[in-house]
C-alpha cells in the first residue's frame, strides 16, 4: 500500500471520532449496561434483604455457565432446557450458600460475611478447575448480529438487554404488588420487628437467596451466549458487579440500574477512544471518586 | 524469660536451616514462606485494627513493577527503583486513605473501595502492555553473566541462601514494627477507633491521622514485599503481584493464621505453603486445583468456627492466662462479648 493512502485513512479516523462507530460504541454500551444491570440485580436484592455481600456472586454465575455447557455439550440436552435447568441449579446453590455459609455468620461482624463468601469464591473456582480443567469452553452457539447501516450490534447483546430489562421490571412488580414481595420489603426495613408480626425471617431469607441465585443463573444463560467459560471468568466481571452495586447504593435496585448504565458507557466509550482496559480504569477511578463524594451511592436512599 | 529463650532458640534454628543440606527446591519454598509471612504480617498490621483492606495487591504491584520497569526501561538501579515505588505507594495510600477516613468509609465499603484500587493498578499494568508486557508479565534484564553470582547494584543474587537471609531480615523487621505499633499510643488509639469511632474522636484521638499513619506504614511494607518478590523471582505478571486474587490471598492468609497475634500471619503463610506442597505430593501434579479447593473450604470453616485463626485459637486454648490472650485478640472479628 502506498504511504499516502495509509496516512489519509489514519487522519480520517483521528480527526473525526464522532462518527458512526462512536454511536455504535454508545449503543453497545447501553446493551452492555442491561447485562451488567441484571448481574447487579441479584446481588443487590440479597444485600437489600439479608444485608450480606456475596463476594462469590460471579462464581455462582460461573456455576450456571458450566451447568449449561455440560448439559448441552456433554449430555446433548437442548440449549433452552439446559438453560432452565441451570437457573434452577444456581437457585439451589444460592439456598445452600445461605443455609450453610451465610446464616452461621449472620450475627457476626459484617466483614466476616464478606470474607466467608470470599472463601466460597476460592472453593468454587478450584472446584471448576478440578472438574472441568482450565480450558475455555463454549456452547458452540452464536447468535446472528443485527446490522443497521454501517453499525453492527450483537444479537446476543440485544437479547441480553431485553431479558435484563424484563427481569428488572418483573422484580420491581413482584416486590411492589405481591404479598411475598411486600414481606421481603418489610423484612429488609426492619429485621427484628417483622418476625414478631408473623413473618418467618428464615424462610424469607432462603427465598431471597434462591431468587438471587436464580438471577445469577439467568445472567449465566445470557453470558454463555457471548463468552467462553473458564474457572477464572468470575474474576473478570465479579469486581465490576460489586462496584456497580456499591455505586448505585447497596440494596437500591434503581440505583444499581443507573450505575450499570453509567459504568457500561465508561467501558464502551472509553474502550472506543483508548483501549478496553482504559475504559475499565476510568470506570473504577470514577467509582472511587463517587465513593468520596457520595459514599451511600449515586441515588442514596438508605439512611 | 522462658519464652524469650525459646524464641531465640527457634530463631537460631531458622537461621541455621539453610545449612542443613537441603536441595534447591526446599530452600526456595522456605524463601517464599518467609516472604509471604512478611507480606501477610504487613497486611495484618492494619487489618487487625479494623481496616480490612482488599487492595494491598495494588501496593505490591506498584513496588514490583516500579523496580522492574525502572531497571528495564531506564537502566535505573532497583535500589532507586524501590525508592520510586515507595514514593508512589505513599502517594497512592494517602490519595485513597485520606478521603476514606475523612468521609468515614469503613467496614465492607472500605474493603470494596480498596478492591477497586487493586483492580485499577492491575488494569493499568495490563493496559500499558507496550512497557509492562501486559498479562504475559515481564522479566528484569539479567545482570548476572557468566561467572558472576551476584550483582549488588542490580539487586540480583544467584544464591538462595542469601535471599533467605534477606527475607528473614525483613520478616523480623515486620515483627519488630508490629511490636512497636503495639506499644505505641497509636495502637491504643486505633483499637479505640475500631471499636467506636465517635467515642474515640470525642476524647481527643486524632482519628484520621492515626488511621492514615498506619495505612501508609502497612502499604509501604507491602510495597517492599513486591520489590523483594520481583528481585527474587525475576519474573512478575499482573496476576501474580496485583489484582483481586493476590489481595484476597493476603487477607485470607493472615486470617487463617490469626491476624490478632504476632506470629499469626506467619503461621498462615507457612500453613498454606505446607498445605499446597503436601497435597501436591499426595495427589500429584495432575489434580490441578485440589489444594485451592481444600484451601477455600478451610477458609469458610475458619471464618465460621474459628474467626481468630489457627494460632489465635490455639493460643487461646492453651494459654494459662486467658485474660492476656483476650487482650491480644483485639477488636473486630471474634472478639468475645461482641456477638451477644
Amino acid at each position: 500500500m502506498p504511504t499516502w493512502a495509509c496516512c489519509e485513512i489514519r487522519e480520517a479516523t483521528v480527526t473525526n471520532p464522532f462518527d458512526i462507530f462512536l454511536l455504535e460504541a454508545v449503543l453497545n454500551g447501553i446493551l452492555l449496561g442491561g447485562l451488567l444491570a441484571l448481574l447487579a440485580l441479584g446481588l443487590n436484592l440479597i444485600f437489600g434483604v439479608i444485608d450480606v455481600v456475596w463476594i462469590c456472586y460471579a462464581e455462582l454465575v460461573m456455576v450456571g455457565m458450566y451447568g449449561i455447557w455440560w448439559l448441552h455439550t456433554a449430555q446433548g440436552v437442548p440449549l433452552p432446557a439446559a438453560m432452565l435447568a441451570s437457573i434452577g441449579l444456581v437457585a439451589v446453590c444460592g439456598m445452600l450458600l445461605h443455609h450453610y455459609v451465610v446464616s452461621p455468620v449472620l450475627s457476626a461482624e459484617p466483614i466476616n460475611q464478606l470474607l466467608v463468601t470470599g472463601g466460597v469464591l476460592f472453593f468454587l473456582q478450584a472446584l471448576a478447575t478440578v472438574i472441568f480443567g482450565v480450558e475455555f469452553r463454549n456452547v458452540g452457539f452464536r447468535m446472528p448480529s443485527l446490522n443497521l447501516g454501517d453499525m453492527s450490534l450483537s444479537g446476543s447483546r440485544l437479547l441480553a438487554f431485553a431479558v435484563a430489562v424484563t427481569a428488572i421490571g418483573s422484580t420491581w412488580w413482584f416486590l411492589r404488588t405481591t404479598y411475598l414481595g411486600t414481606a421481603i420489603r418489610a423484612i429488609s426495613q426492619d429485621r427484628s420487628v417483622m418476625p414478631l408480626m408473623g413473618v418467618n425471617a428464615t424462610r424469607i431469607y432462603l427465598l431471597t437467596s434462591a431468587l438471587g441465585g436464580g438471577f445469577a443463573g439467568l445472567a449465566a444463560c445470557l453470558l454463555v451466549l457471548q463468552y467462553d467459560v473458564h474457572p477464572a471468568i468470575g474474576l473478570s466481571f465479579g469486581p465490576l458487579t460489586f462496584l456497580i452495586c456499591v455505586l448505585g447504593g447497596l440494596g437500591n435496585l434503581i440505583g444499581g440500574l443507573v450505575a450499570a448504565f453509567v459504568f457500561a458507557q465508561f467501558i464502551s466509550v472509553g474502550g472506543f477512544f483508548l483501549q478496553i482496559e482504559w475504559g475499565y480504569v476510568i470506570a473504577f477511578v470514577f467509582f472511587i471518586a463517587v465513593m468520596f463524594w457520595k459514599p451511600e451511592g449515586l441515588l442514596s436512599r438508605r439512611r | 524469660m522462658n519464652a524469650r529463650t525459646l524464641a531465640a532458640g527457634l530463631l537460631l534454628l531458622l537461621l541455621l536451616a539453610p545449612w542443613a543440606g537441603l536441595g534447591r527446591y526446599p530452600l526456595h519454598l522456605m524463601v517464599m514462606a518467609v516472604l509471604w509471612a512478611y507480606i501477610y504480617t504487613s497486611w495484618a498490621i492494619m487489618g487487625r485494627l479494623g481496616m480490612v483492606s482488599f487492595g494491598h495487591g495494588a501496593f505490591m504491584g506498584v513496588g514490583a513493577y516500579a523496580v522492574v520497569l525502572s531497571w528495564n526501561l531506564f537502566g535505573v538501579s532497583p535500589w532507586v527503583g524501590a525508592l520510586l515505588g515507595i514514593a508512589a505507594t505513599i502517594v497512592l495510600a494517602v490519595v485513597i486513605g485520606y478521603p476514606c477516613f475523612r468521609f468515614r468509609i469503613v467496614g465492607h465499603y472500605f474493603a470494596l473501595v480498596t478492591l477497586a484500587l487493586s483492580e485499577v493498578v492491575r488494569l493499568v499494568i495490563v493496559a500499558l502492555r507496550d512497557q509492562t508486557g501486559g498479562s504475559l508479565g515481564i522479566t528484569p534484564r539479567s545482570a548476572l553473566g557468566g561467572t558472576e553470582t551476584y550483582a549488588l547494584g542490580a539487586l540480583q543474587f544467584d544464591s538462595k541462601v542469601l535471599w533467605f537471609y534477606i527475607m528473614v531480615a525483613f520478616w523480623l523487621l515486620a515483627l519488630w514494627v508490629w511490636q512497636r505499633v503495639d506499644r505505641s499510643m497509636t495502637r491504643l488509639a486505633l483499637q479505640a477507633i475500631s471499636e467506636e469511632e465517635d467515642a474515640a474522636a470525642s476524647i481527643g484521638i486524632p482519628v484520621n491521622r492515626s488511621k492514615l499513619a498506619i495505612t501508609v506504614l502497612s502499604a509501604v511494607m507491602t510495597c517492599i514485599g513486591g520489590v523483594l518478590y520481583a528481585q527474587y523471582q525475576l519474573y512478575i505478571s499482573p496476576e501474580t503481584v496485583s489484582g483481586i486474587s493476590i489481595s484476597l490471598q493476603m487477607v485470607f492468609g493472615a486470617i487463617a493464621g490469626g491476624m490478632f497475634v504476632l506470629l499469626g500471619p506467619t503461621f498462615g503463610a507457612v500453613f498454606l505453603l505446607v498445605l499446597s506442597e503436601v497435597l501436591r505430593v499426595l495427589i500429584g501434579n495432575q489434580a490441578h486445583g485440589v489444594d485451592q479447593l481444600i484451601y477455600g473450604l478451610l477458609l469458610v470453616l475458619f471464618i465460621i468456627f474459628m474467626p481468630e485463626g489457627i494460632l489465635g485459637a490455639a493460643l487461646k486454648r492453651f494459654s494459662r492466662t486467658p485474660a492476656a490472650v483476650d487482650g491480644a485478640t483485639g477488636p473486630g472479628m471474634g472478639a468475645p462479648g461482641k456477638l451477644s
